[in-house]
Formats: C-alpha cells, structure tokens, sequence
C-alpha cells in the first residue's frame, strides 16, 4: 500500500511534485523563530491560506499530519494500493445514523482532502449565505455572497476549472479559466433524463486540466480521481497553492502531527507541539491557525485544553465540535442497453442543481441538493452492490458482469446544523498518546425528507433517462462545521474572519467554519473563505490588529 | 445458480501490462498482490480454514483450479492492522472484531450441526451465513458484537473488496484496469476505445 514512512520535506527542500525524483528548495524556520503564522493542516483550509500569507511575505511554516506525496512517482492506478490517501488513524463513529469517515471523506498528507476528491468546483446559491433571513431556515452566515464572490473568482481562477460557458444557475458569473471537459457516459445518461422530465442540467465546472498548464498536461480520463491523480490534472491543492506558497517563502512539514497548542500566561497562543520523525518539538509563532478539517480542528482544541482553558481552546461558548455536518448522499442505480462504462473519465461530469435553486416543488422539507453522475471504480462498486443490497454469492458475482451497463446520480444534500451532532474526545489514546475522536451524527426529521425527495427525484430522471432495474443505495459525502464562524461570541467559536473569540491569535481555517452545509461540494467555498480571511489577516496585520 | 458466465469471455486485463496504459508503479503494485500473495501471520490455523471457507461462499469461484486468494490478503490486513480509518461504536476494534465474529460462525455451525463450518454443506453453509447476515444468531454465541454489522462491515465488504481488486475480477466484469498513462480517449454512450474489453453474449466462463 502507498505509504511514506519518513518526511520528504527536509534540509531546504520538498519534493518537486512536477519532475519525478527532483526537489525544489524550501526556506527552512528554527523552532525558536517566533513565525508570523504556524499553520495546521495543508488542505483546502490551511493550504491554500498559507499560500495566500507567504504571498504577502508572512513567514509561515504548515504543518502537515500526513505524507508529501510525488504523485507522479507514488501513485498507482488501484483502488487497494491507494488506500494509504485517506486518514486511518482511529476514531469511533456513532449516533443514530454513524458516519463512514477514512477515505469517505478524510484525506492525509499535504494538499489533504483535495488530493482525493472528485474536483466537483461548484459555487454556493447566493442565498445560503442568508438562508435564514431569505429561505427562512438554518442560520446566516456572518459573510455575504458578496462579499465571497470575488474570492471565488480567485480561487476558480488559481486552481484553472474547466466550466461550461454558461452555468445555468446562480448569479451570472464571467467565463471559467478552462473550457468544459466532453461529458462522459454516465453524465449523458443524466442529461437524457433531465431534457427529458424539462429539468436543467450542466457539465459540471471541474478542478481538472482540459488544457496543459505549465508541467502539467490535460486530463487523460483514467478515472481514478478519488484515489489521486498520478497525471497531475488535478489541480489539489497539493500541486496548485503548495508550490506556490514554498516558492513565496513557505515552509510546508510533513509526516508532522500537531498535538496541542501551547499557551502563554499572556492568554495568547505561544506555539504548537507536533510529533515528526520519532519525537515531540516546539515551534513558536505569533499566530496559530488551526485547518484540520470538521474533526481534527475540534480535536486539537479540546485536546489542547490547559489549567487557563479547562474545557479546551475557544471554547466558552461550549460550541467547539458541535453542529457537524455532513452531505447526505442516497443514491439511485440502473442498468441500460448501451454500454455506459462509468469507470472512464472524472466520476462527476454532469450535474443538476434545480432543486437547489428551486424553491417552488419543496414541499415538506427546507434545504437544497444537487445531483451528480457517479462512476464507482470495481471494488467500491462491488462493496455498495454487497453493503446496500446484501447481496453475495453467485449472484453478486454475476451481477458484477453488468457493471459496464450500469449508471447511478447521487446527491449532495443539505442536513441540518444540530448541536447534537458532534465532535468529542474519548479517553482512549492514538498512536501519539493524544485523545482519540469520536464523531456522533443523526438524520434530522427535515434531513429525511430531503432524501426522500431526492429519491424521487433521481428516480425520474434516470428512469427517463433509460435506466432500468432502480435501485436506491446509502451514503454519505464531506464534513462541516465544528467550530462555526459567527458574530456573536455566545453562538459561535469564532468570528467571521475564523478569529477566536478568546484567544487573539488563534485562528481556525478550513470547512470546520460552515454555520450551514448547502447542497454542494464544499471544497471550492472552503477555499474562496480561505482566500478571504486570508487578505482579512492581511488587511489586519497592516493595521496593527494582529 | 452456480455456474458463472461472463460476457468477457476473451478479455485478459493484463494483456495491456505491456502497453501505454500501465505505467512502472502499477506494474510493480500489481505483481506484489499477482506474486506475493501474504502467509498466514494473524489468524489461527481454524480460523484462517474457516475464513477461506466463508469467502468460498460469499465469492464462489468453482471454475477456478486455484481461486482468487481472499483469506490470506484478510490475515495480511489484521496481522498489519489496517483499519479504514473508523469503527462504529457498538463495534469493538477491527481485529477483536474479526476475531470474535470468525469464533462465533464456529460456534453457531458446531451447536446447529455438530459440525465445523467447513465440513457442512453448501446449503448449510449458506443458510447460516444468511442467519448471521440478519442477525438470527445465539446471543449467547455472539454477546455484545453485532453479527449483522459484523458480517456486512467486516466479513462481507472485505472479501469482496478483496476479490475485485484481483486482474482476473476486473477480467470477468470488463472494466479496463489501470489507465496512466494512456487513459481513455471515446467516452460516450456506447463507445469503447480498441483498448477496452469487448462485450459478447454472456459465456460460461
């Protein structure tokens, strides 16, 4: 299995993720530098902020839990191999409805989630960011669409997204990068269901290369998006913001696990503990950000807990950890005449976002989703035929063979931010000796009844889209929420610049932020807010309120 | 039904190692599990000849001579304590949980027959299986640990997962295995690069 046992990024140089074998220099900090920013987390979050800080010449170490991956050296085209992407150290999962996490949604190593995900680069509907005081459910945001859209401008301009000319929804935008990738078999088959019941579909705006760009060529459709891109089409932010942030001054360390975060009798963070390559070390910074994700950002909160913070870092509000969220994800299967093939080209090609955009048809739930063409490589489609129908013997091996006639749609659908549903540690210890999670999540009332809408939803589009034999599966995608942004300090954890309320230089910067989920893939607002906070620190470090 | 048929009957995925759609690292991933197929390290003996008798009937393969390894590439996952990265909170850890549900089968198959798992018949084997599936078990066998969560989460998910990601599965089923660096070039509706299996009227394998 793909493993790197020692850090890569050393001495004063990383790996150089676009020449096999070669390295670029790294500027290096000493542990007693105090640096501008120590970051941790390189994902979506974390490394894209980093990059954004070292740009305006911040000095910026970020850590990273996992490996510096050389994806053209290190990855292979399978499923099993490529099992070494994903977080598997341990956590319990539980509640009603227990979230499959690992390599469902929980990447490790540096670019994080982004270098396994599906690339799906889509905005949020103008209106969520207020969808209490417009679609009178959830909660607002302590930010605007407005006040985002240039950021994700900026984002879908930094990471080249290959879009259609014209995105049937949301507000009108200006032409993507790239052009649209050809759609794939599966995405035909949902736009053949869509024109058919008179609802819009699109391609969909995709993080991967229709055009070379720089060391990197297009996209060459081998489908093994979700277990890393071993082309480098895929614009993670492994291959896209952590070059840019070395090559601005960044230090990025690897196989580097943060385990508390020190602090001062002065009441402000003083650094980080982190355990690399045998041992615990110490670095110190003006600022610590902390860009884990939905469950190791709660994690190193509470585990940094301190006689100063009893009940773990900007945690007054009792907030940290609470409100997850995740993308509920039914899914509706069927086989057809034609050979389908979905195991060609990204998974997710064609999209539609009408039932997040109208609001007319919902009758009994709030909330919005989307769906998306699928394309499940053998042995995750084999599981889900196994896990979801129960099915083995002969028969499951017989009904593999008609896995080139199959298509599926799937959603992303909105659940409810719940206080219930939470991130917490147990006593239990992890390899570090630090507090395992546990992750605790049920379906809200308004939840199922979104899904059950989708179901029928996604049943009458691949029925007109010539599907037959339907049959609905259970997942789930993507983590949010945990420490949620807000304006006032008694309802959130941190402020609208993912500020602690308590602590002034400690900072929170990934999807753990979401008040609300929406019913889209996060990654691309992850990084647009990543992108805003980051000229927000700037904006403050210039007016001396760092 | 017990005969397998495939409508790939002259497929061979790895006529491509060769070819612009395998690259070094593939190769070299794909003979380690071809050639170095792991010993028995964590299991008992008993338990590992219960195992391979499960996957026998959760993953028939009776046409084959010499059948996809399963149980030793299970042994290889606990004995290196791969988990998927979670385990649900009425499950104990992943090893203890194979451990005790491997044990339990065992027991069911002696307090039901009078005999060993292995030495039932298929049908026997199968209706204790579909038991364990729906948790029509002896509480007193099983205590605390889910035998319907075990066997999906755990016995299920892994054998199969197992066999599909062996060149002779994605033989059978037509999908077209490793693709860096050439990928593919006709992705629509019925279209298939000359690189792809061929599909024909299902065959007897």
């Amino acid at each position: 299995m793909l493993d790197v046992e020692r850090p890569r990024a050393t001495d004063g140089r990383a790996p150089d993720v676009f020449r096999p074998g070669k390295w670029v220099p790294m500027r290096s900090y000493d542990e007693n530098e105090v640096v501008d920013f120590a970051i941790v987390g390189t994902g979506a979050g974390g490394g894209t902020l980093a990059c954004k800080l070292a740009e305006a010449g911040f000095s910026v170490v970020a850590f990273d839990a996992g490996p510096f991956w050389r994806p053209l050296d290190d990855f292979v085209s399978d499923e099993k191999w490529q099992g070494g992407l994903y977080w598997t150290d341990e956590r319990i999962t539980g509640g009603g409805d227990p979230v499959e996490l690992g390599s469902n949604n929980s990447g490790r190593g540096v670019g994080g989630s982004t270098v396994h995900y599906t690339m799906i680069a889509l905005r949020w509907r103008p209106e969520w960011f207020k969808c209490k005081s417009t679609l009178g459910y959830g909660r607002d945001w302590p930010i605007s669409f407005d006040e985002l859209e240039p950021y994700y401008e900026e984002a879908e301009e930094a990471l080249k997204i290959a879009g259609p000319l014209s995105y049937p929804w949301g507000r009108r935008r200006k032409r993507y990068p790239y052009r649209s990738h050809p759609v794939n078999a599966p995405g035909l088959v949902l736009a053949r269901g869509c024109e058919k019941i008179g609802v819009k579909w699109s391609p969909l705006p995709l993080a991967t290369l229709s055009a070379p760009r720089g060391m990197a060529h297009p996209c060459v459709y081998r489908g093994f998006c979700a277990y890393g891109c071993s082309t480098n089409a895929k614009q993670s932010v492994l291959v896209t913001f952590i070059p840019r942030a070395l090559k601005a001054g960044a230090e990025v360390r690897d196989l580097a696990m943060v385990g508390r975060i020190e602090m001062g009798k002065d009441g402000r963070a003083a650094g980080l503990h982190y355990h690399r390559d045998g041992e615990w070390r110490f670095q110190k910074a003006r600022n610590v950000v902390v860009a884990g994700y939905a469950i190791e950002t709660p994690r190193l909160l509470l585990n940094s807990k301190c006689d100063q913070f009893p009940h773990g870092l900007a945690n007054e509000s009792g907030l940290v950890g609470t409100h997850i969220m995740i993308h509920s994800g039914p899914g509706v299967w069927g086989t057809l005449d034609e050979e389908i093939r979905q195991y060609k080209a990204p998974p997710c090609m064609a999209v539609t976002e009408h039932w997040n955009y109208d609001d007319t048809d919902k009758k009994d739930f709030h909330g919005g989703y989307a769906f998306m063409s699928q394309g499940p490589l053998p042995v995750g489609w084999a599981q889900a035929v196994a896990i979801n129908r129960g099915m083995w013997g002969m028969k499951l091996r017989q009904e593999m063979t008609r896995y080139n006639h199959v298509a599926g749609l799937r959603i992303v659908g909105e659940t409810e931010p719940r206080r219930e549903n939470r991130v917490e540690v147990v006593e239990k210890k992890d390899q570090y000796g630090l507090p395992i999670p546990k992750m605790t999540f049920s379906y809200s009332d308004n939840d199922r009844k979104l899904m059950k809408h989708s179901i029928g939803s996604m049943r009458a589009v691949l029925d007109a889209g010539g599907a037959t034999d339907l049959w609905v599966d259970d997942d789930t995608s993507h983590l949010m929420g945990g420490c949620r942004m807000g304006d006032d300090p008694d309802d959130s954890v941190v402020d609208k610049n993912g500020r602690s309320w308590s602590i002034p230089n400690l900072w929170v910067c990934d999807g753990s932020l979401f008040p609300t989920s929406g019913g889209v893939n996060p990654s691309l607002t992850i990084q647009a807010n990543a992108l805003r906070i980051g000229e927000r620190m700037i904006d403050m470090a210039g007016r001396g309120e760092l | 039904m017990s005969e397998f048929r495939t409508p790939f009957p002259d497929y061979d995925v790895l006529d491509k190692w060769e070819s612009p759609s395998w690259n070094d690292q593939t190769r070299e991933a794909v003979r380690q599990r071809l050639e170095e197929v792991p010993k028995r390290q964590f299991l008992s003996a008993a338990q590992w000849s219960l195992l391979e008798a499960i996957a026998a009937r959760l993953m028939p393969q009776p046409e084959r001579d010499e059948p996809v390894p399963i149980a030793p590439w299970i042994d290889d996952m606990l004995h290196k304590n791969e988990t998927p990265g979670y385990r649900y909170a009425d499950m104990p850890p992943m090893r203890e949980a194979w451990l005790r549900g491997l044990d339990a089968i065992a027991a069911e198959a002696r307090n039901r027959h009078g005999k060993s798992f292995e030495d039932l018949p298929p049908e026997a084997q199968d209706g204790l299986l579909t038991d364990v599936q729906h948790n029509r078990v002896d509480k007193q066998i099983w205590g605390d640990l889910p035998a319907g969560g075990f066997f999906l989460h755990h016995l299920l998910k892994q054998v199969v997962g197992f066999y599909y990601a062996h060149p002779l599965a994605w033989s059978e089923i037509g999908f077209g295995g490793p693709a860096s660096p050439r990928g593919y070039a006709r992705l629509g509706l019925g279209e298939r690069d000359p690189w792809e299996a061929e599909e024909h009227e299902l065959h007897d394998a």
